[in-house]
């Protein structure tokens, strides 16, 4: 995907008659705010000229939040997504945090960060299960109609598949215990949580708690057997396909270890250097974003660094979030198992910072360890079920930041109010945005190795799916397309609009041709 | 579905699609947990919540009516969104707006306090890390590297499902619970339906399945409204008799109080009981009654304590209210 100010300089010279050249629309289920979709241009050859990935669809949350009582907006933002809607629930508590200027007591951080960990546990476990891990468990060469969910439980058995389900239900189940609903929670208030944990509700976490960290651990092996040991797949995640050297960005404590629920933002370089850290606060100093007219997306980038077109290298702004960042951007893990496993990641990696986004993955189940292995520290805590979990602000509201790591990446909420706490300006910078440019880059460079001449291979299917799948299933995860039954359209048009030919696969996997 | 194609035969086809809504509808069909893998072997999916394109010449070739069901979720923002709905309609023989942005328009309703200019003004232009030195929004059509790239239209008004197709039936909910949900599935699949327009959830007031209900006292008088971060809430105390603006009251059941549960004040997400035609002007005739005093000026200062009573009455139904939106073109408050 390119700087279309570098697109008009590159075409110029070499311009061809627009009867020849050629489009391809790849429209797949996708989810940013709604769905996306590829566009991607031919030359008279038959080879890539350019790629857009677009989202189609807008809802303005930062203009109808105002007006609306501050402490509402946990409740509010979490319809941006219902995937993730604790990471914005959690985002925003803290921005109320900060707005009204009021430290939250012991145990209502820990009933937040053990309610976030729960999230992490089963967002992540998703993921890896119903969405990204097809691919590999399965195989990404695997026919499309056994690449999803039950192709999984095929290869890894039944009653895995039954653990997987009953694991994530057994979450979500705490996850209503403290939030009343796991989709929409609310237990975020500036200064606390809304509710108390019970001994006995305690007991349910530490049982569940200790079932999860099993659980990713088996998680992890079953990735080592099926992946890791296969060195095809290996070469795959390390191949040029998926690589681009960008920034990456991501929370750490004072330990530079990954946290996901607080701490500083620490960004590394293309080479692996720290960059910066910086508090969430000071984002406006580090963070910007770009528009362009085609898409309802803004593009993320490196305030310092500066906007320099969709493309990778330290002299570009483009930077990357989530799981393979947050790894990328720390020392360590703070948990014992989960720090082995960041240990190993690298070591087998042999490379400071991964560049291969396929590493998501992998990343993501270091992450899940971490997730559960913090889950039980928290569950265990004694002082957890201290009854004071609130702090009544006392201060005018004027202005808050807070931030979090959603699964998917950093996370940003910066509201202004007036003096009876409504709003007056709101700014988000969710997840996917901040990988918005990358990923654009991801699905040009992906269309690029496949698509060679006038015939497009059916492989650019699953293969572009990857592409951006690896970085956010987020994009499959919100309609729970199934990977590699996710219904794709590919038509090939020539200049004038007319298609010449084309390819769909339907949601069981079946190929169409015309 | 040339593979399932013996299959299909013997299924109801099922449809799932979604507009301008949050993907946490979706979410909660995977909530269906252990009880999901009865629905995929009852129904045939012909397709999910998705890919226009790819599923529109597949859907416009089918017969009128072919589709057994098609759940929509999410409200109507954009021409895709429109176009979409149409099409799913002419197509099924029952369409169930599912969850409360298509039921009501929802929380994305809220727009409709503004137009699609004020929208992009504030996120393309204004925004305080948006670096735009050109003012650049995003353009239906745009020529780019020689060709055009198109993107749907933004409209300038929010609207519920019903207010561009008919529906049959209405899931209520921020989202639907798995329990109805599944009642609505097994409704379906046996052909045991109510009457179309029924909203599929207890046509009584939250309150009759509050676990608090014992504590609302029968004649509330209110000398002032808290808001939920000004104080510390009492765990089995009603909320109401707390001091804070629970919208149970007007709000039709079926969560099981999730929210109280959670404690926290209900927000209306399950919109009204069929007896009523506005949810707003229900909860504020509510909430009148629940003044504590006949003094005007005393009036008006308890009830200034609501401070945005548009966007906490109307917190998920703006579109479908009587209001519907603001004048466009009209100051911003």
């Amino acid at each position: 995907m390119a700087d279309p100010k570098a697109t008009s300089e590159s075409t110029s010279a070499g311009a061809s008659p627009a009867g020849a050249r050629r489009r391809i629309t790849i429209d797949p289920v996708t989810r940013l705010e709604g769905h996306g979709k590829i566009e991607i241009f031919l030359d008279e050859l038959g080879y890539v000229d350019r790629a857009y990935f677009q989202v189609p669809e807008l809802r303005g949350f930062e203009k109808f939040v105002q007006g609306r009582p501050a402490e509402e907006m946990p409740q509010i933002t979490s319809r941006i997504c219902g995937v993730c809607p604790t990471a914005h629930h959690m985002a925003s508590t803290k921005a109320l945090d900060a707005l009204y200027q009021v430290e939250p007591p012991p145990a209502a951080k820990k009933i937040r960060e053990l309610f976030y960990s729960t999230f992490m546990v089963e967002d992540h476990a998703l993921h890896f299960y119903f969405l990204g891990g097809p691919d590999f468990v399965v195989g990404p060469t695997a026919p499309a109609a056994q690449r999803n969910v039950l192709g999984v439980i095929a290869k890894v058995g039944v009653e895995v598949g039954q653990r997987v389900i009953a694991m994530r239900r057994r979450l979500r189940e705490l996850m209503a215990l403290v939030g009343g609903k796991p989709i929409h929670p609310v237990l975020g208030l500036p200064g606390g949580v809304a509710k108390a944990i019970t001994s006995d509700e305690q007991k349910q976490f530490q049982t569940v708690a200790a079932e999860a960290v099993d659980f990713a651990q088996f998680t992890l092996e079953l990735f080592e057997d099926i992946v890791l040991k296969n060195a095809q797949y290996l070469d795959l995640i390390l191949s040029d396909t998926y690589t681009h050297r960008t920034y990456y960005m991501g929370l750490v404590d004072a330990n530079h270890q990954v946290n996901f629920y607080d701490g500083t933002v620490r960004v590394v370089s293309p080479d692996g250097a720290e960059w910066g850290n910086f508090r969430p606060a000071q984002y406006l100093d580090y963070v910007a974003e770009h528009v362009e007219p085609w898409t309802y997306m803004k593009f993320c980038y490196l305030k310092p660094v500066g906007w320099k077109g969709f493309r990778d290298g330290s002299e570009s702004g483009v930077y990357c979030v989530g799981p393979l960042a947050r790894l990328n951007v720390a020392e360590g893990m703070a948990t014992p198992l989960a720090q082995v496993a960041f240990k190993d990641f690298f070591d087998r990696l042999k490379s400071r910072p991964v560049h291969a986004t396929l590493a998501n993955h992998w990343a993501r189940v270091v992450e899940l360890l971490y997730a559960a292995e913090r889950m039980k520290e928290l569950a265990d805590d004694a002082a957890l079920t201290e009854p004071e979990v609130r702090v009544l602000p006392t201060t005018t509201p004027r202005e808050g930041i807070g931030a979090v790591e959603a699964p998917r990446g950093t996370l940003f909420h910066h509201y202004q109010t007036d003096e009876r706490g409504l709003i007056t300006k709101a700014n988000l910078i969710v997840a996917t945005q901040n990988n918005a440019a990358r990923i654009g880059m991801s699905v040009e460079k992906a269309a690029r190795q496949l698509i060679r001449g006038p015939d497009v291979p059916e492989g650019l299917l699953n293969m572009v799916e990857m592409a951006f799948r690896a970085y956010d299933p987020c994009h499959g995860c919100a309609t729970h397309a199934l990977p590699g039954s996710m219904p794709l359209l590919i038509r090939v048009r020539d200049g004038t609009g007319r298609v010449l030919n084309s390819l769909w696969r339907n949601l069981d996997g079946s190929i169409h041709r015309e | 579905m040339t593979n399932t194609a013996t299959t299909a035969a013997e299924k109801p086809r099922v449809a799932f699609y979604w507009c301008a809504g949050c993907g946490g509808c979706e979410e909660a069909v995977v909530d269906l947990a252990e009880q999901i893998l009865d629905v995929v072997a009852a129904v045939d999916i012909v397709f999910w919540p998705v890919a226009l394109d790819f599923k529109r010449p597949g859907v416009e070739a089918m017969a009128d009516g072919s589709l057994a069901a098609a759940f929509i979720n999410g409200a109507i923002r954009t021409s895709e969104q429109l176009e979409m709905a149409r099409l799913l309609r002419t197509k099924s023989r029952v369409v169930v707006a599912f969850g409360a942005c298509a039921q009501l328009g929802g929380i994305p309703g809220l727009a409709n306090l503004w137009d699609r200019n004020s929208i992009f003004q504030t996120v393309y232009r204004e925004a305080p890390s948006t670096a735009n030195p050109d003012g650049v929004t995003p353009q239906t059509s745009q020529p780019v590297d020689g060709e055009t790239l198109e993107l749907p239209s933004f409209a300038d008004t929010v609207r519920a499902l019903d207010q561009v197709i008919e529906v049959d039936y209405y899931l209520p909910g921020c989202p639907p619970t798995a329990k109805l949900i599944g009642e609505a599935v097994h409704a379906l699949l046996s052909g045991n339906l109510p009457p179309r327009g029924t909203v599929l959830a207890p046509d009584r007031a939250l309150c009759e399945e509050c676990p608090r209900k014992d504590s609302k006292p029968q004649d509330l008088a209110l000398n002032a409204f808290k808001r939920p971060h000004e104080l510390i809430l009492d765990r089995q105390t009603c909320l109401l008799a707390q001091g804070v603006l629970c919208l149970g009251p007007a709000t039709r059941a079926g969560c099981e109080a999730r929210c109280v549960q959670g404690n926290m004040p209900c927000s209306g997400c399950f919109g009204p009981t069929s007896r009523v035609k506005d949810f707003g002007g229900k909860a504020l005739s509510g909430i009148a009654s629940l003044v504590g005093s006949t003094d005007e000026q005393e009036i008006i200062r308890i009830l200034d304590q609501i401070p945005d009573p548009v966007g906490t009455l109307y917190r998920y139904s703006l579109p479908s209210s009587l209001l519907q939106r603001r004048r466009i073109g009209a100051k911003s408050a």
